[in-house]
């Protein structure tokens, strides 16, 4: 191996593909496993699984978490609020391409 | 430094009450946050709102302020009176919490009055705090994660590439790591590097860079996901008569066979010859037919000949 191959590193996708289980979700997010329950209970996140013990959340979905607890604690918006604005801000993204 | 005027930023008077210093915060960080607005500096003003919030929402911060006149201008040269505003002891604030709490995050102008500075040693690392800044908390605590940007041309995301990225430390050094682009890998999607992000605190682990892909423009291809988007010219007679023609992709230069009787805006699908993964996308082709310019008289006769014997009228269904 060489030393350029060595020193290249490696990241995560966060794509669909990719599946986090609950306790490491959280920690990647720097999420609450309480916030997370409620972001999953407003709809705003969708796990694969059936119970929470088995709850696997895509990669794509650490971003709309992180922007969940920004727009959370930053705007003082609640859990009901931060659905429709990540719903909004996605269309908006949407259009905008 | 520079001296910070809270009350223009918040664009509130001086003697405005705490609702409306409120209200002005609110509808300013609702304009401003990071996550929502699309204003080139918005994470700046952000921040500098934040910064005059958490300073005249607070009587005791907003008194210490005040106390330094009103004859101050945004931008005026600043520096600290000695022992502190109003020639008190440098006044120095903490929340109620054990351990008490730094804010980091503002500018030097807020840390000359109401801070010891950055990163006091001993103390605990960086916890999200109230209006997105960060305090302090004892303890073994994770760095912050950090987030960059980068852009790629469409060639590396097709084969895979890597790229060194330039990374400020906490303490105003630099480092550089060098970064796999994976082969794939679509635009806005975002890559995690565990433990490349600011370094713990006590103890604890570093927080994790979050790298997220943007595409150059590219003078040919445009991606959709994984999908790329072509527009591809052909001449009248190979849209009428059918014909195989060369075509562009990502990974080399294939034939497409443009059926007979094709119109422009036609779309044609290249199976998995867009970015790969699973499954790859696929190319889109879009044809738009050119016509030869009548620039000659033989090219002008033609046209005058087809006008003859080629009797067309593509407006018939508008009632043209």
């Amino acid at each position: 191996m060489t030393r350029e191959e060595i020193d290249i590193l490696m990241g995560e996708l966060l794509d669909d593909s990719l599946e986090l289980e609950f306790e490491e979700f959280c920690s990647i997010c720097h999420a609450s496993e309480d916030f997370v329950v409620e972001l999953v209970a407003e709809g705003v996140l969708e796990p694969r699984g059936g119970d929470r013990m088995h709850w696997r959340f895509t990669g794509r979905s650490v971003r709309r978490t992180q922007v969940a607890i920004r727009l959370h604690e930053d705007l003082d918006v609640n859990l009901p609020g931060v659905a429709l604005a990540l719903d909004l801000l996605e269309e908006i993204e949407r259009l905008r391409r | 430094m520079d001296f910070k005027d809270y009350y223009a930023t918040l664009g509130v008077a001086r003697d405005a009450s705490a609702d409306d210093i409120k209200r002005a915060y609110r509808k300013l960080a609702r304009k401003y946050h990071p996550d929502v607005s699309k204003e080139a500096d918005a994470e700046a003003r952000f921040k500098e709102v934040g910064e005059a919030y958490e300073v005249l929402k607070d009587p005791e911060k907003r008194t210490a302020y005040d106390q330094l006149g009103a004859n101050w201008q945004a931008g005026q040269e600043f520096r600290p009176p000695p022992g502190g505003p109003g020639g008190a002891r440098h006044f120095h604030y903490s929340t109620s919490g054990a351990g008490g709490e730094q804010f980091e995050g503002f500018s030097d102008f807020f840390e000359a009055l109401f801070g010891q500075g950055r990163a006091p040693g001993g103390m605990g690392g960086a916890a999200r705090g109230p209006q997105g800044f960060r305090y302090r908390q004892a303890g073994p605590t994770r760095g912050e994660d950090n987030h960059a940007r980068i852009q790629i041309p469409l060639e590396d995301a097709f084969r895979g590439a890597s790229r060194t990225l330039e990374l400020r430390n906490p303490d105003g050094g630099q480092r550089s790591i060098r970064v796999a682009i994976p082969r794939g890998v679509t635009e806005r999607q975002r890559i995690r590097l565990a433990g490349q992000g600011a370094p713990g605190m006590n103890g604890g682990q570093a927080g994790d860079l979050f790298m997220e892909v943007a595409f150059e423009p590219h003078p040919v291809f445009e991606a959709d996901g994984r999908n790329i988007l072509v527009t591809l010219p052909v001449t009248p007679w190979e849209a009428a008569l059918g014909e195989t023609v060369g075509v562009p992709t990502l990974g080399g230069r294939v034939d497409l066979k443009i059926p007979a009787g094709s119109q422009s805006g036609r779309r044609l699908r290249l199976k998995g010859r867009g970015l790969p993964g699973s499954p790859a996308g696929d190319q889109i082709v879009t044809l738009r037919i050119e016509t030869p310019p009548a620039a000659s008289d033989d090219a002008r006769k033609f046209y005058e000949e087809m006008r003859v014997r080629l009797p067309f009228n593509p407006r018939g269904n508008m009632g043209g």
